[in-house]
């Protein structure tokens, strides 16, 4: 009897948790829907803002956060896997390759706003590429590069020694083995990391402010080494700038339901192509 | 009773560290024989084996001293292709591990891995591979299904055709049938049975009926060392060796 009631009473507190947790996330999703619903249009999504922010659309915002989200994508992932091959297939078990290890792991806890001061220093004023879609690319790939080397680094210790060794056995060499074995069985969980640092990616400001983003710009982006105006820095644009803040806080708001769906898309496509795999490796 | 050496082992001890596991071991492996290593477990078995494909250079801070030698070919000698050996000395694991693929690819993939790009060709060998190892009556309509829906015994099945696609001359078992049930190993073992006549293999098992079923030499390792080597007839029926007497007996094990 006792015990069932200490069990019930500890069902019950972990239930309320989950619901206060729903609560939290319903609200926001529901605040942002909507208020953002009531702002989004056709020419919401395709045009320019007009009338300093007052009135037009956010499209160059929308088209510059896909921009440097899917430019962080193109840089980070093959060299994150890349990485993540080295460390865990590769590299002797030795000291520094620890401290390689650690100092990635330790990469993924410093405050995004360094990687902007970094990303200013290095890519936009020493290499000189200024602030551009390339710069703001470099940064948020740099950003989000300890994630996807961990996510992978689980993705393919993971794979079992054993198939591993089967391979081996007959007579592939080791690059051949991860190459047709390892990563082909890892890219599930990799891809995990790659929805996860998606979604990291297009919400960051603080990278971008420095490196890529501008408050307004009239023209869309021509080359990689145009600025652009993103959906983030844009929201902060509008609730700190201007002279219209009621009109601008609305427009924030679609903004902002913009980024939600474009994360949840991203995801929900990722998760697609996962499950697609998963199913057939594991019956 | 045999035609010929195919492997030669020759005063070979091995080291994981500091640990030996396998002290000066000498025995020869005969072509188209059945060689049973039979040993409680944690004797070494695993361990030695998988010198005769050179599996165990995967583990560092390992050791080997003496020699192994495959047709007169030292195969630890630095110049011996390692790819190659494992091509001549094929493996089955003792738990089924196909790749998380279709029954096709698992089967082809030996060949291509080496190589080999002619598509008609590689279609042949896989069947080939499938009929040989007993399989292809159970897969041949669902060959493009993913190879973890197969039984435990039929993906054992299923690494042996594996390992017999890439044409070994040496096939090694580690404990083949640890995972299966009765069926299937009796599958399995009338395989072995078949596949002598154009093999040479060695299967570790520390189940005895089994090595007296389908072997025809036995070694019976214990504790790193060789105790005894020879007919499998002779030794369970006149072990020289005490050792050999309690463990065919059940006194330890
Ligand atoms: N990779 C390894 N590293 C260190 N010791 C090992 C390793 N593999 C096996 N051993 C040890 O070597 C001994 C022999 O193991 P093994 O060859 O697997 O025996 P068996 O196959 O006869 O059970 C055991 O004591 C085992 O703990
Ligand atoms: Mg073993």
């Amino acid at each position: 009897m006792k015990k069932d009631n200490i069990q019930n009473l500890g069902f019950l507190v972990l239930f309320l948790c989950i619901v206060i947790t729903l609560f939290f996330l319903g609200t926001i999703i529901f605040f942002v829907v909507v208020r953002g619903a009531k702002v989004i249009s056709l020419s919401f999504l395709f045009e320019a803002p007009r009338r300093a922010m007052t009135e037009g659309g956010v499209a160059p915002a929308i088209i510059g956060t896909f921009y440097l989200t899917l430019g962080a994508i193109i840089f980070a992932l093959p060299l994150g896997v890349a990485c993540a091959i080295y460390l865990c297939e590769y590299s002797p078990k030795s000291f520094v390759v620890n401290i390689i290890r650690m100092s990635i792991n330790n990469l993924a806890g410093v405050p995004s706003v360094v990687f902007g001061l970094f990303g200013l220093a290095v890519f936009v004023k020493f290499f000189n590429f200024g602030v551009s879609i390339l710069s703001g690319s470099l940064t948020l790939g740099i950003l989000v590069l300890p994630s996807i080397i961990s996510a992978s680094q689980e993705a393919l210790l993971a794979v079992p020694r054993s198939i591993r060794e089967a391979s081996l056995s007959l007579g592939a060499s080791s690059w051949q083995t991860i190459k047709k074995i390892v990563i082909p069985t890892a890219l599930p969980g990799i891809l995990t990391g790659v929805i996860l640092s998606i979604g990291r990616i297009a919400g960051e400001t603080a990278p971008i402010m420095f490196t890529a983003a501008t408050f307004y710009i009239k023209k869309y982006p021509s080359s990689i080494f145009s600025e652009v105006m993103v959906l983030p820095y844009h929201i902060y644009a509008l609730m700190t700038e201007g002279t219209h803040p009621d009109k601008q806080t609305a427009i924030a708001y679609g903004c902002a339901l913009i980024l939600l769906i474009l994360v949840l898309f991203v995801s929900a496509l990722a998760i697609v192509i996962r499950q697609r795999q998963r199913s057939y490796h594991h019956a | 009773m045999h035609n010929g050496t195919r492997i030669k082992i020759s005063n070979v001890s091995f080291y994981y560290g500091n640990l030996k596991v396998l002290s000066n071991i000498s025995m020869d492996i005969y072509k188209n024989q059945v060689t049973a290593i039979i040993g409680p477990s944690g004797c070494g078995k695993s361990t030695f084996i998988r010198l005769l494909n050179r599996m165990n250079d995967l583990i560092t801070k390992s050791k080997l001293e003496g020699s192994i030698y495959l047709d007169n070919k030292d195969i630890y000698k630095a110049k011996e292709d390692v790819v190659a050996i494992r091509r001549l000395v094929g493996m089955v694991f003792q738990k089924p591990n196909p790749f998380p693929k279709s029954i096709y690819e698992n089967v082809a993939y030996g060949l291509e891995v080496n190589n080999i790009k002619d598509k008609a060709f590689i279609e042949h060998r896989v069947i080939e591979s499938l009929r040989k190892a007993a399989l292809w009556n159970e897969v041949k309509d669902r060959l493009h299904d993913s190879a973890l829906k197969l039984s435990g015994g039929q993906q054992q099945r299923l690494c042996i055709a594996r390992c017999l696609a890439v044409d070994p001359e040496v096939i090694l078992f580690d404990e083949p049938c640890a995972s299966l049930d009765p069926v299937s190993t009796k599958k399995i073992e009338e395989l072995i049975l078949e596949l002598k006549s154009d093999y040479t293999i060695v299967i570790v098992t520390h189940n005895m009926q089994q090595a007296a079923r389908v072997s025809d030499f036995t070694a019976f390792l214990y504790l790193g060392e060789l105790v005894e080597f020879g007919h499998t007839e002779k030794i369970f029926t006149v072990p020289k060796n005490k050792k050999t007497e309690e463990y065919l007996t059940g006194k330890f094990g």
